[in-house]
């Protein structure tokens, strides 16, 4: 099934045209109330400056004065095929965890890249970052075309850089648009200044992007989210991950490995409890077992041969996103995936890689520092449930929790 | 799955995850407007009728009869604990928008909010905002740390990946809840169309205008429009060009304004 809004995020070093592009969609779809256009034209009057689009986006009183996105923000616009809800990211190095944010929501993504200055450090983290967050609907946009006289060679170059690298934190990108976002050119109408380019304009490749809601296996995944009390009766709360849940079917609880039975199903409808006897994944449920030995953080699954892992080492690929403190061997986190939050450490940290570049920093690494991505070993207090991302995302992602923070995001990759 | 059930069901996640985490200290701010009411509908329909949490309103004594009407007919109805916040010390010194519109927001919404946390100890709040209602409110995380100062540190966000929230407090600080941040104005009507949600009457026409977005009486004005009904407003919402606060005063009384009442704690 087709969705009938897209998230997008647009991503991107700094000064590349995130904001300006965002600014220039939403204008050309005729997306932007009148206040609001006349409402930036008199900010930029007092600044003294030419009418920004950037000023869309860029809200802040400190991202106006330093022409710079520092946080994530989201807008909306609307194509002849759907709505879209763009989510801008910061380019600066020091906002990463901001970008990530952004990202993290997104269903497809626009890598940008400024033709003038091509591919630069940030714009090979950002895609690191899509490939990290499992993001498989990017289009490369490579703007300010009009900087580079039109020029079909320059773009070829610019073009060829780009596909290497992406082709190594594997992506392959569904289009590579010449654009240019101050102008207008081939950003939502195809320019007739790029005569040598066949391909689509950006928003006519965003629109067939087809991103489908349907679920995956039928397991169930139900991680039990809590339980509240509703006339006597313990009621198990929890969002369907994977599979679906049948009234009156045995399931097993994790990761105790016990099996249990589904006796009722809540809805409530208008101002009613209603019994259901089946529910699909995405919904967030209600339902109760026969079973008084439920918690939040245990997940409940169908009971056959392809259960989730439980163990309490695992493997994984990390991004630290702590600005002010590195990740030493041994220090104590909180490993968060799903409703399960189990204490534990990293015993080895058997990779250290530049995100930026991909490079080897090094190996059985000590410490791990902002913006790098590690390859490690945990060592949890109790038990994790988990699987493979490709087949419940949720199950095979995670944050790490140190001092009341998230410094971290990962995907796990296999048991020890 | 379509579109407004998605919006539906990560909101009720994020309820309940909110809950989960701040049992016994938490509370819902109901302005009573369509976004707030929405919330709580969607709050009753998270735990099947039976709200395990207080709702508060922030009753600055200038909104309409109106609100207070539905208010107090819903109160009883759905069986909440209401809890109304009123800065009974700065009404008393008279503080009102005609001698300033920062100074009376942040008296009798802000500091009234204020007053309220202190008394009742909530570490959680949940709030009705939206993204697309105001460029400042975009850049906001659905679980969003203030200090005890209430300052929003809007440089230094958490990191907010998937729908890993941040769960942990220090010691001083309270999280601001946005369980609706994702939604749109039009999503909203579309759901109060589907879900038949009862809402208060100053958002339909009458002689020509409606409101569009209500906070005080004093403070609001209405907009031009024929929608008598919910799906006229949302058949109006599918081609107007004016802004949802073009008749909130305390966005435009002077450049960045709303960011700065939302640094000091605003909502």
């Amino acid at each position: 099934m087709q969705k009938e809004s897209l998230k997008l995020v647009i991503v991107g070093s700094v000064d590349h045209g995130k904001s300006t592009l965002i600014g220039r969609l939403l204008y050309d779809t005729n997306s932007l109330p009148q206040e609001k256009i006349d409402e930036i034209k008199k900010t930029c009057q007092m600044l003294g400056r030419d009418l920004e689009f950037a000023y869309l986006i860029d809200h802040l009183q400190e991202e106006r004065e330093k022409e710079m996105t520092i946080d994530t923000s989201q807008t909306f616009f609307k194509s002849a095929m759907r709505e879209y809800i763009i989510i801008d990211a910061p380019g600066h190095k020091e906002f990463i965890q901001n970008m990530m944010t952004g990202a993290s929501q997104a269903d497809a993504a626009v890598l940008i890249i400024d033709g003038s200055e091509g591919v630069v450090e940030q714009t090979k983290r950002h895609a690191y970052i899509l490939n990290l967050l499992a993001i498989k609907n990017v289009i490369v946009a490579v703007n300010k075309i009009d900087k580079l006289n039109y020029d079909e060679k320059k773009f070829n170059t610019i073009k060829n850089q780009i596909l290497e690298f992406l082709e190594k934190v594997a992506i392959v990108p569904l289009a590579v648009v010449p654009i240019s976002a101050k102008n207008g050119d081939n950003v939502v109408k195809k320019s007739n200044q790029i005569s040598w380019y066949q391909g689509a304009s950006l928003l006519e490749e965003l629109d067939k992007i087809a991103v489908s809601h349907e679920q995956k296996t039928k397991n169930l995944r139900l991680p039990i989210q809590d339980i509240c009390k509703i006339n006597g009766e313990n009621i198990i709360l929890g969002r369907i991950e994977n599979g679906k849940i049948n009234c009156g079917d045995q399931v097993k609880i994790l990761p105790q490995n016990n099996k249990i039975k589904i006796e009722k199903i809540l809805n409530f409808i208008g101002s009613n409890i209603v019994l259901s006897k089946e529910v699909g994944a995405g919904y967030n449920i209600g339902a109760v077992f026969n079973s008084n030995e439920l918690s939040r953080g245990q997940v409940i699954c169908t009971d056959n041969q392809e259960l989730p892992n439980v163990d309490d080492k695992i493997k994984a690929n990390i991004f630290w996103l702590d600005q002010n403190r590195n990740y030493k061997i041994g220090d104590h986190i909180s490993l968060k995936c799903t409703t399960q939050e189990i204490d534990g450490i990293i015993e080895k940290i058997e990779k250290r890689i530049n995100s930026s570049n991909l490079e080897l920093l090094e190996k059985d690494a000590k410490e791990l520092k902002h913006t790098e991505v590690g390859e490690v070993a945990f060592n949890l207090e109790k038990p994790l449930v988990f699987e493979d991302s490709s087949i419940t995302p949720e199950l095979g992602r995670f944050v790490l929790i140190q001092n009341q923070n998230v410094v971290a995001g990962g995907i796990i990759k296999s048991k020890i | 799955m379509n579109q407004i059930t998605e919006l539906e069901q990560k909101t009720i996640y994020i309820i309940r995850e909110a809950y989960a985490q701040y049992k016994g200290k938490m509370a819902m701010l109901w302005s009573i407007g369509k976004d707030s009411t929405s919330l709580l509908w969607l709050c009753r329909k998270a735990f099947f009728g039976k709200l395990p949490f207080p709702v508060m309103h922030i009753d600055t004594s200038f909104k309409f009869k109106e609100i207070y009407e539905f208010r107090d007919k819903y109160t009883k109805e759905w069986g909440l604990d209401l809890i109304v916040a009123k800065n009974e010390e700065a009404l008393k010194r008279g503080v009102n928008p005609k001698k300033g519109k920062f100074e009376c927001c942040t008296e009798l919404k802000t500091n009234a909010l204020k007053q309220a946390m202190t008394k009742y100890g909530f570490r959680a709040l949940l709030l009705a905002i939206r993204r697309d209602e105001h460029g400042i409110r975009a850049k906001e995380r659905v679980f969003s740390p203030r200090d005890e100062h209430f300052t929003w540190d809007y440089k230094n966000q958490p990191a907010e990946l998937w729908d890993q929230y941040k769960s942990k407090l220090a010691q001083d600080q309270h999280f601001r809840i946005h369980p609706m941040l994702h939604w749109t104005e039009k999503n909203i009507w579309e759901y109060i169309l589907r879900e038949n949600i009862p809402i208060t009457s100053l958002y339909f026409s009458k002689n020509g205008k409606r409101y569009r977005s209500i906070g005080c009486e004093t403070c609001c004005n209405p907009v031009c429009s024929n929608a008598k009904t919910v799906k006229e407003i949302v058949e109006e919402l599918k081609v107007t060009k004016t802004a949802e606060r073009a008749g909130r005063a305390q966005d435009k009384e002077q450049a960045y304004m709303m960011q700065k009442l939302r640094t000091l704690g605003y909502m």
